[in-house]
């Protein structure tokens, strides 16, 4: 009797421990966007699909399985068997080690795991073997269904020589360029002579920004041609280029189509993807600040015309560039689920996945062009395991000691394929997730946006939060005036983190010294005999890298920096990685990053994070006597920027080099990287070959 | 300044009663001023030492003042100062005149408090006479560390002395002996701490080589029995301060220094921090600290920490700090020995001692200079009432010529002993490989283990799988047959947990909480050893 009274609140309770568990566990892809499409179970689509990738696309895919009651299947390589995907997956396949080429690009070990599991489609994500003709017709060989477009419609749009000329034939604007694949140097001179520059030079096979270069001169021109076909050959297997018109300033938006197998396509309004970086998205947002609906209805229809010519089936993007006066130009078309996809299914309430799933299977649209709205606004950030501060973000590896995503707050979606203790490795893509907002409007989905990156929880890894949070918050981009340039334009010298003005200052100053007297007092809360040290008052000079500012903090709060007074107040808990804090009556989020004896402070404030000494006006004068020591001379030291592979290393011990040669190439996340002398000087030692892995602050080559 | 206060409200007082007192007051003002002046001029001249000259050396030097030191290491305005008038009592070589006297002598002594914690305090004044120790220096010294064991508080020696007092000779070298003397009995009776700021050579060293933690700061103190010149003359090495002595040598090289802190500043703001750890006395229990941090925090990123392959490295760093409260872990000797891992923690607030093997350094072994420095961690613990949590992932001890010469067998068994002999809760954890006599040594069931838990990735056995198989199967053909049988058999917490070695098989993301409930109920734990004079651990 006793036990059945307890059991309901029992029960309740292990839901609640269940519950807990799966939250701070970080289990992949909280999606708590709302599908306006309800899928119905009567509809009978496979028994079982094999997801051919890894990370967050693998658990997204998933995740759409399990709602429409499809089995799931993974697939790994060893170093990913206790990745989320695969705890996520019914049935997990191995095959083969860590690099891809072994793995997940490993078409024969995927077959057999398809045989051996018995799946009857496959989807195969973004990137790997999402455009790769030869595993689509493996699979159709083997009766094997392949959630994408038919081979035909890979083909033509894989190859961007051939998709310009069916998209010029299919009345789609396209860029003035060379149509055809340009093999030797004399050739490329000539053209560029008919085109002027800017010219880009891009990988025909290639996607993602790799093997892609743009050049301002002949010596640039040469350079990038080497580079791109490098990276082509080693990314793609297919070392052809192309050369065309380098649209300058343009704005990069994005056609998300949908067709069937019957003839039908849908366009899904646009993506604005025009944050990049080396050509690779970080912020993508849906609808468009800069388009109006002619503009979009153009766009749209162009794009299905394409998707028709190529009888296109599935989910695919066509990709346009937009100049200032809103003449747009094709691109490229991918015929794949994109990564920024959440962002359109936010605002139409479509689920491309379950969509896909359905066409691949053979059903027919459910929508018409008039039922494709434009609910409120989304806007995405790619979270990356990267370090901004070098060149707007160079890889970065590690493992997340904490890790939690800041799903507490509301219409905020966060698609991921990692949790706390995973490793970021080198042989992947370094992003950590996709954190997505929305709301009403384009303000309230980027304040939500401010909120869900100062809530965000990444410590173990360098990671670009700092950047994101810098983007969404600068006027431009609030105003909506951006373009593919944006960052090299906003940050000519490089990004460098908030710079704080007088009252962010005072803020950040503040904050810390308040969190300072709150760990110095709890030092005091210690069980036993005691005679606590009654203070209502602290004086602290607390520095900033521009130098010492005086701070005094009362018992209630109250803090005065510089003469100027600041309230702070919130809770301290000085073991949550998060502070919420009222300050001057604005509610912030700052982070705690790491806190030690002698004062220091590492706190994340407006997304960057800032180095702050608090010491006691004791401690503060004793320091002026302590000698500054001579930090390590770097300029004749070159150190890996980041773990990577040496692909080459162009000096010897005793070679002359002058400022801005190049000394090595280092490979890292399929991205070439040239490592150049920063002062004149005589190689004194290499200490590296090529081949070798080198983990990141490596020594590489001293200078004499 | 505090007498100068008093002497206007007795003018006060002569001035509401001038006829009653005013024959009296003459004729004690007189004296009574007199010795008022003295005692003014005594303590202004202790309070700056050597004169500012020096002090200003000092500070040029990149070092703090003796009273600056002690003023930053204790709370505001909680040092009480002892013995400010004595003076040396040399009276040979000029010593005598009054120039060569200073109040105080070349050393600051008293009691403060740290966070409202009792502490007694020395300071060397390296601006008097080089902070060399005279008798009465040692005499001071003694003075407070007799205090300290009266009440049961803790000794810091703040040490910045250039040696023995010469012109006093032997008494010099009694003064030494005294202090030794007094660090030996207050050893396992009150912690007691050295912090070098300065040169401290000769017999000097064995002071703070008698304490239980020595803290060095870097580039500024050094530690050696004879100088670069002395060495350069007997052994004909060419060395310098640095090298011989200094803060780098002593906590990577010698291992006779815990930690080394960048300057005077940081050093003392890391020893109030280290302090906070301590209990007072052997007679209190480990101190228990208010904590923001929740005693059943799932940590979720442990369950995949230990890599699939047994060959992996891990960092057993990531494991404490995730573990313990707010990941606040203070490593002592980081940098010496890295294959084993020891420095104090709470869990819940209360003060633990964490012991682990570093699978990332030398697969974690146990060799001669890991075992001594665990051993020593682990004593100090059970001394002072620290539970000790152990965590678990050795292959073994270190083979070799090397190590056998140098008497692994020996040092090895310190650990073994320390481990046996400590009676305070001990909890240990098996996250990886125990193989062999290096699982008996750490912490096991067997040594009186209180609560002993694998996690699903360990392996309890003899020795790895290749090396039993190559002696169990030997000659025998299908060795890899072999192999995987014994890892299937072996490779894995079972043998330990059906014969009890192991309580539990338990999850990693659940270790911090069963820690944390396992200490409450281990609060009350007594265990007594059986009467002896002293145990006799294999030095």
């Amino acid at each position: 009797m006793a036990a059945h009274r307890v059991s309901p609140s029992l029960n309740r309770l292990l839901f609640a421990v269940k519950y807990a568990s799966f939250q701070s566990g970080g289990c992949a892809v909280h999606c708590n966007a709302q599908y306006s499409t309800v899928h119905s179970p009567s509809e009978k689509t496979f028994d079982k699909i094999l997801i051919a990738n890894r990370g967050e696309i693998a658990c997204r895919v998933m995740k759409t399985c399990h709602k429409m009651g499809i089995q799931t299947v993974a697939v790994h390589s060893d170093v990913d068997s206790s990745a989320v995907h695969v705890k996520m997956a019914d049935e997990a396949v191995c095959v083969g080690p860590a690099p891809t080429s072994k793995s997940y690009l490993n078409m024969d070990a995927i077959m057999d795991a398809i045989r051996a599991t018995g799946a009857q489609a496959v989807h195969p994500g973004y990137g790997f073997l999402s455009e790769n003709k030869e595993f689509a017709k493996r699979l159709a060989a083997e009766g094997v269904a392949f959630i994408g477009p038919d081979t035909h419609a890979i083909m033509a749009m894989g190859d961007k020589i051939e998709s310009k000329l069916i998209a010029k034939a299919a009345n789609v604007n396209t860029i003035p360029g060379y149509d055809g694949v340009v093999k030797v140097w004399a050739h490329i001179q000539a053209f560029v002579l008919l085109l002027g520059y800017p010219v880009m030079i891009k990988a025909s096979a290639g996607g993602g920004g790799k093997g892609m270069r743009i050049a301002w001169n002949a010596e640039e021109t040469r350079e990038g041609f080497r580079f791109s076909s490098q990276e082509a050959a080693s990314s793609f297997g297919d070392d052809r280029l192309l050369i065309e018109k380098f649209i300058d300033n343009p704005r990069h938006i994005e056609i998300q189509v949908l067709a069937d197998k019957h003839g039908n396509a849908l366009w899904l309004n646009e993506r604005e993807c025009s944050i990049q970086r080396r050509n690779q998205k970080v912020v993508e947002e849906a609808p468009s600040t800069f388009l109006d609906p002619v503009t979009r209805r153009a766009m749209g229809e162009q794009a299905v015309q394409l998707a028709k010519a190529v009888q296109y089936s599935s989910a695919g993007t066509v990709e346009f560039l937009v100049d200032s006066k809103k003449n747009f130009y094709f691109l490229e078309m991918n015929t794949r689920l994109q990564v920024e996809h959440p962002i359109t299914e936010c605002i139409t309430g479509l689920d491309l996945v379950e969509q896909m799933i359905r066409v691949a299977k053979g059903y027919q649209l459910q929508h018409k062009q008039e039922d494709i709205p434009i609910n409120g606004w989304a806007i995405e950030s790619r979270v990356y395991a990267e370090d901004p501060y070098k060149s707007f973000g160079l890889p970065s590896i590690g493992r997340l000691s904490k890790y939690q995503e800041p799903l507490n707050l509301s219409n905020v979606r966060v698609d991921s394929g990692i949790q706390e203790g995973s490793d970021i490795s080198i042989y992947y893509d370094p992003m950590i997730s996709k954190l997505v907002t929305y709301g009403a409007t384009r303000a309230e989905a980027l304040a939500r946006m401010e909120d869900a990156l100062d809530n965000y929880v990444i410590r173990g890894v360098t990671h670009n939060i700092p950047l994101l949070r810098e983007i969404i918050t600068h006027p431009r981009f609030i105003s909506g005036d951006i373009s593919t340039n944006f960052l090299p334009e906003v940050y000519p010298d490089g990004f460098k983190g908030h710079q704080l003005d007088l009252d962010t200052r005072r803020e950040l100053l503040a904050s810390a010294a308040a969190l300072y007297i709150t760990a110095q007092l709890r030092s005091q809360k210690v069980l036993g005999d005691l005679s606590p040290v009654e203070c209502s008052r602290w004086e602290l000079y607390v520095q900033l890298e521009d130098g010492s500012h005086s701070v005094e903090v009362t018992k209630s709060g109250n803090v005065e920096v510089d003469g100027g007074k600041v309230e702070v107040s919130g809770q301290w808990n000085l073991a949550s990685p998060l502070l919420p804090l009222t300050i001057n009556g604005t509610h912030r989020t700052l982070q705690c990053l790491s806190r030690d004896a002698s004062g220091r402070i590492l706190l994340q404030y407006l997304g960057t994070s800032f180095k702050v000494r608090v010491l006691s006006k004791l401690a503060a004068e004793f320091n002026s006597y302590m000698p500054e020591k001579v930090p390590e001379d770097t300029s004749s030291i070159l150190r890996s920027p980041m773990p990577g592979t040496v692909v080459a290393v162009s000096v010897k011990p005793g070679d002359p080099v002058a400022e801005g040669q190049e000394i090595c190439v280092i490979e890292a996340m399929k991205m070439q990287n040239s490592l150049t002398a920063v002062k004149q000087a005589k190689v004194k030692s290499v200490h590296c070959k090529p081949g070798e892995t080198v983990g990141e602050g490596d020594l590489l080559v001293e200078l004499e | 300044p505090s007498t100068l206060v008093r002497i206007p409200s007795f003018l006060f007082a002569v001035r509401a009663h001038p006829l009653l007192l005013l024959r009296d007051c003459r004729w004690y003002s007189v004296s009574h001023l007199s010795v008022k002046e003295r005692i003014d001029k005594k303590r202004t001249a202790a309070l700056v030492g050597g004169g500012q000259k020096r002090i200003d050396a000092q500070h040029k030097k990149g070092k703090l003042t003796a009273r600056e030191r002690v003023e930053l290491l204790l709370d505001p305005e909680s040092f009480v100062e002892s013995d400010m008038f004595v003076e040396h009592r040399c009276s040979d070589f000029g010593m005598e005149q009054d120039r060569n006297k200073f109040p105080g002598d070349s050393v600051v002594t008293g009691r403060g408090r740290i966070n409202g914690r009792l502490v007694y305090v020395f300071s060397q004044d390296f601006t008097v006479f080089g902070g060399s120790l005279s008798g009465a220096h040692a005499q001071k010294i003694c003075k407070i560390m007799d205090q300290a064991m009266t009440v049961g508080a803790p000794v810091i020696g703040l040490n910045d002395s250039g040696g023995a007092r010469i012109q006093e000779g032997v008494e010099s070298l009694a003064g030494y002996a005294d202090i030794f003397l007094r660090n030996v009995m207050a050893s396992g009776v009150v912690p007691q701490i050295s912090l070098i700021m300065g040169p401290c050579a000769g017999g000097a060293v064995y002071s703070p080589a008698l304490t239980d933690f020595t803290f060095m700061v870097k580039d500024t103190s050094y530690l050696f029995i004879t100088g670069p010149d002395v060495v350069k003359s007997v052994t004909n090495e060419d060395v310098t301060q640095e090298e011989l002595g200094g803060a780098k040598t002593h906590t990577t090289v010698s291992g006779v220094a815990h930690h080394a802190f960048e300057n005077d500043v940081e050093a003392l703001l890391n020893v109030r921090e280290f302090f906070n750890f301590l209990p007072l006395s052997n007679q209190d229990p480990a101190p228990m600290r208010e904590c923001h941090d929740c005693s059943d925090r799932l940590v979720h990123s442990l369950d995949t920490i230990v890599p699939f392959e047994t060959t992996k490295a891990y960092d057993m760093l990531d494991i404490i700090q995730t573990i313990v409260d707010e990941s606040d872990f203070f490593e002592i000797m980081p940098s010496y020995a890295k294959n084993i891992v020891v420095g104090f923690a709470r869990m819940n607030g209360r003060t633990v001692g964490i012991v682990g093997n570093q699978p990332k350094v030398a697969s974690g072994c146990l060799d001669i200079n890991s075992s001594v420095k665990g051993a020593r961690f682990v004593r100090f613990c059970d001394a002072f009432n620290i539970p000790i949590i152990t965590f678990v992932d050795v292959p073994g001890f270190l083979p070799g010529t090397a190590q056998e010469y140098g008497g692994i067998i020996r040092h090895g068994a310190k650990l073994l002993y320390a481990f046996a002999e400590a009676t305070v809760p001990k909890i240990t954890i098996i996250t990886r490989k125990a193989y062999g006599g290096a699982y008996d040594v750490m912490s096991s069931k067997h040594l009186r283990g209180d609560v002993n838990y694998a996690w699903p990735t360990a392996e309890v056995a003899v020795m790895g799988a290749k090396g039993a198989v190559q002696i169990i199967f030997r000659g025998k053909e299908n060795q890899a047959e072999a192999e995987a049988e014994y890892v299937e058999k072996f490779a894995n917490p079972f043998p330990a947990a059906v014969r009890g070695f192991v309580d539990d098989i338990i999850e990693p993301s659940t270790t911090r909480k069963r820690i944390c409930r396992d200490l409450e109920v281990l609060a009350s734990k007594k265990q007594i050893n059986p009467w002896k004079k002293h145990a006799n651990i294999p030095l």
